[in-house]
């Protein structure tokens, strides 16, 4: 896959510093990240750790209180930023789909294209029918959502974050919401946008596949980065003793 | 991992000078939209103030329409009539609440013995929904008195049960609406727990229906407070029909803009309440509203 590589330059996103806090909580506490061309992020930590808000942070759907984001080299966290023009550029993929219902699967891939980039609807449905046979659901293109099950309605919305081909993909607990029998398929499509060059940032609680295809690990509790490294480091000698004490929860609950 | 001097260690109660730039200008834009929209209204509002002060009729309109002698004579009758619509807008109020939910709660029924009731709750949504109120108020007001079946009673009671029949039919459309958009689940929870059909409709449903619904309540009562004026065509002396004996009087319309400025004062912090707890509401259930 090509990617808008108009900053190819440099990382493709920069997280400095940044806090986040509703009301008296401080729920990002100075996290910094830096995420380079394909390169794979999973952030892991338990619920309420700041995972699913690092991600908002990121697409400017939650304000940040202090810090900066940089994608590219454009300080997206500067009020003058164009939020939506900004917000094209990165892809987002929800743990309930947010799917949108009323519009065949071939109008939610497209959308984005023919409203957002102005792309002519015949040709933003050519290059939506080929995403979809790509993923294997070209035969579903003419289905709406709600027709489709959980696995592939999840296959969908991803396909509808790449379709405008985002410099970044953000994947919010994609998997959490689905029955453990329809994990694999979505997972499988996340290895082959890994092996296809995409660059992701994704929370998750299906360690098995963070270990997989993540080329860095980030494990966060509340609110901060407690451990960052390659998925060997993180399960296999973990650093600190947070990152111990989480796993090990992870690997026997009753412990 | 990158880590800027400056803005790495900082917390969010000691801000860095990054955030307190972002926090000065994101003040600046609010302060500049402010200054916009004040100015931008000023000049809307002397443009419209300028166009109709210089229109030829203008003295002659503002004689007979915006005369603040006739107005100040009139004021006494007006409120002493707008007091009578306060009264039945009190009792018709209460009247919807009870008879549309009970409309309501009768088309939701499932079983099929309730089969009789649902069609009669249905058509009667459907003849009174169509139904101009005025006719409904002049077969009321005169029809049925004419029954005999009680005493002599003031028009305005008849005003009321009017109002009554006819917004009970959209109110209770409105609430089965709600009721319908409770999720299924909820009410096979409430049942689960050995609740009742009736107490599950009170207890779990009723509630989650009437927050869904309130915005289109509220507009009902709304359109209600206004219409409370037509029992006037009855021959009750509320604040329409003193306004039209004063204009009748004085042979100037100002008491009929006298009238109508009282019927919207009298709406306005209801709807100024109905915003308010409307906008609570979705920003309790609804996060990240930044979008």
């Amino acid at each position: 896959m090509s990617h808008n590589s108009g900053s190819a330059v440099g990382p493709v996103l920069r997280v400095e510093g940044v806090v986040k806090r509703f009301g008296d909580h401080t729920v990002l506490d100075g996290i910094d990240l830096t995420v380079d061309w394909h390169e794979v992020v999973v952030l892991i930590g338990a619920s309420g750790s700041g995972k699913s808000t690092l991600l908002k942070t990121i697409n400017l759907l939650e304000q940040i209180d202090d810090g900066r984001i940089l994608l590219g080299d454009e300080d997206i966290s500067d009020p003058r930023a164009n939020a939506d023009r900004i917000r094209g550029r990165i892809g987002v993929v929800f743990q309930h789909f947010n799917l949108f219902p009323h519009m065949r699967v071939l109008d939610n891939v497209t959308l984005a294209a023919r409203q957002v980039l102005r792309v002519p609807r015949a040709e933003a449905e050519r290059t939506g029918i080929a995403l979809l046979e790509r993923i294997g659901l070209g035969a579903k293109a003419r289905e709406y959502p709600d027709r489709l099950s959980g696995g592939q309605q999840q296959r969908v919305a991803i396909a509808r974050a790449i379709a405008t081909d985002p410099e970044l993909l953000l994947l919010d607990e994609i998997t959490s919401a689905l029955d453990p029998q329809l994990v694999g398929e979505v997972l499988d499509l996340v290895g082959e946008l890994r092996a296809a060059g995409s660059t992701i940032v994704m929370a998750t609680h299906e360690m098995s596949f963070a270990r997989r295809v993540a080329d860095r690990v980030v494990y966060l509790k509340d609110g901060r980065i407690i451990e960052s490294g390659p998925p060997e480091q993180i399960f296999e000698a973990p650093q600190r003793a947070e990152t111990r004490e989480f796993l090990s929860r992870l690997r026997d609950p009753f412990a | 991992m990158t880590s800027h001097p400056d803005i790495g260690q900082v917390r969010a109660f000691e801000p860095s000078a990054l955030e307190l730039e972002r926090r000065a200008l994101r003040r600046a834009r609010k302060r500049r939209s402010l200054l916009v929209s004040v100015a931008s209204t000023i000049i809307f509002a002397g443009v419209l103030a300028l166009a109709l002060t210089s229109s030829p009729g203008w003295a002659r309109v503002r004689d007979t329409f915006f005369s603040p002698e006739v107005a100040i004579d009139a004021f006494p009758r007006v409120i002493e009539g707008l007091w009578l619509n306060i009264q039945v807008l009190f009792f018709a109020a209460i009247g919807v609440a009870v008879f549309g939910t009970l409309l309501a709660i009768v088309r939701t029924l499932k079983g099929a013995v309730f089969t009789p009731l649902r069609l009669l709750a249905a058509g009667y949504t459907d003849i009174f929904r169509g139904i101009p109120l005025l006719l409904v108020l002049y077969i009321v007001g005169f029809g049925v008195p004419g029954l005999e079946l009680t005493g002599r009673m003031p028009a305005q009671f008849w005003g009321t049960i009017a109002l009554i029949l006819t917004y009970s039919a959209y109110v209770s459309e409105v609430l089965r609406a709600g009721i319908e958009a409770v999720h299924p689940s909820q009410r096979l929870a409430a049942r689960s727990l050995g609740l009742s059909h009736a107490k599950t409709l009170r207890l779990v449903v009723m509630p989650q229906a009437v927050r869904k619904v309130t915005p289109a309540l509220m507009n009902d009562f709304v359109s209600m407070q206004k219409d409370v004026g037509l029992i006037s065509v009855l021959g009750a002396v509320d604040a329409v029909r003193a306004a039209q004996l004063e204009v009748a009087a004085s042979y100037n319309f100002t008491p009929y803009v006298l009238a109508g400025i009282l019927f919207v004062l009298l709406s306005w912090p209801f709807i100024r309440v109905t915003d308010w707890v409307t906008a609570r509401a979705q920003r309790r259930e609804q996060i990240g509203g930044v979008v």
